[in-house]
């Protein structure tokens, strides 16, 4: 599990998703938050499920386009035992929904709209995120 | 920042089409980024370990875009094809942020999964991966339910 350091496809790759979330506001005046646009789904209110579904159908193009322009799909290496799985599935539905966000909505669009709440929060999940991995991996290794 | 002329029913056709243009410029970026790994996000997460910073590289970069976008297109008084912007309202700092936030990242520490990537990984039809979505569906309706209970 060697860890490889790829920084302008990371930055570019971040180029397009703040391109996403512009695309969506300055168009629709939506924030590009995906567990804000799933949850919505849920219980969508009269005409405002369509843009949601599309949404994650681009979601699913945008991921097969990039496997047919780098000739393979991207590698996904999930090593996490399946009970893991399902404990941390959990968490994230239920902690995004109680926090209003995840990454992409309150690490990349609340801050890019300054919003105190986002900042926050990022800070913590991000805290949260580390310390939960320094735990699994170097505590109870 | 100028408004094409639009009517109502001209902007509930295109509205769609730029969440899909949303949508598939997202998952371009989150597959070239390598977000979609779980073993990437959690190399970044490993600042003891093996340190990846790949991904704060990909937070400046979508931040380096949307930054200076938003503040200027939430400066105009609608966008294009919408009567209006749908903007978080809340704007104190409450234990469910805080709370919510720690649990979220106390899963995606576990994983390495967070929901944009959860969901784009779905087309390599790997079980794993559905059955962390399936888990973080139910996760998102406990909390439904439950917040409709107490209003």
């Amino acid at each position: 599990m060697a860890a490889t350091f790829t920084p302008l496809s990371g930055f570019l790759g971040g180029l397009l998703i703040g391109l996403a979330a512009v695309t969506l506001l300055i168009a629709n005046g939506r924030i590009a938050g995906v567990s804000g646009i799933i949850g919505g789904l849920l219980r969508p209110a009269q005409g405002d499920a369509g843009w949601r579904i599309l949404f994650v159908i681009g979601l699913w193009l945008g991921a097969v386009c990039s496997a047919a322009i780098r000739g393979g799909l991207f590698p996904v290496e999930l090593e996490t035992s399946l009970p893991v799985i399902v404990v941390a599935g959990l968490l994230v539905g239920i902690g995004t929904r109680m926090g209003s966000g995840c990454t992409s909505g309150h690490g990349v669009c609340g801050i890019a709209r300054f919003s105190r709440r986002s900042l926050v929060a990022t800070a913590v999940f991000m805290a949260a995120g580390i310390a939960t991995v320094f735990v699994t991996r170097h505590l109870l290794q | 920042m100028s408004h094409p002329a639009i009517d109502g029913a001209h902007s509930t056709r295109v509205q769609p089409l730029f969440a899909l243009m949303s949508g598939v410029l997202f998952g371009l970026g989150l597959a070239l980024s390598g977000m979609v790994n779980p073993t990437k996000v959690l190399a970044f997460l490993d600042i003891a370990g093996a340190w990846d910073p790949t991904l704060a590289f990909v937070m400046t970069g979508a931040l380096a875009v949307a930054t200076p976008a938003f503040n200027i297109i939430l400066k105009g008084s609608r966008p294009w094809f919408a009567d209006a912007f749908v903007l978080p309202t809340k704007i104190d700092l409450d234990w469910r942020l805080v709370l919510g936030a720690a649990l979220f990242g106390v899963g995606w520490g576990l994983a390495g999964l967070c929901p944009g990537p959860a969901f784009a990984d779905l087309v390599t039809a790997r079980v794993s991966i559905a059955v962390f979505v399936a888990a973080m569906i139910i996760g998102m309706l406990v909390v439904d339910r439950l917040q409709r209970r107490t209003r």
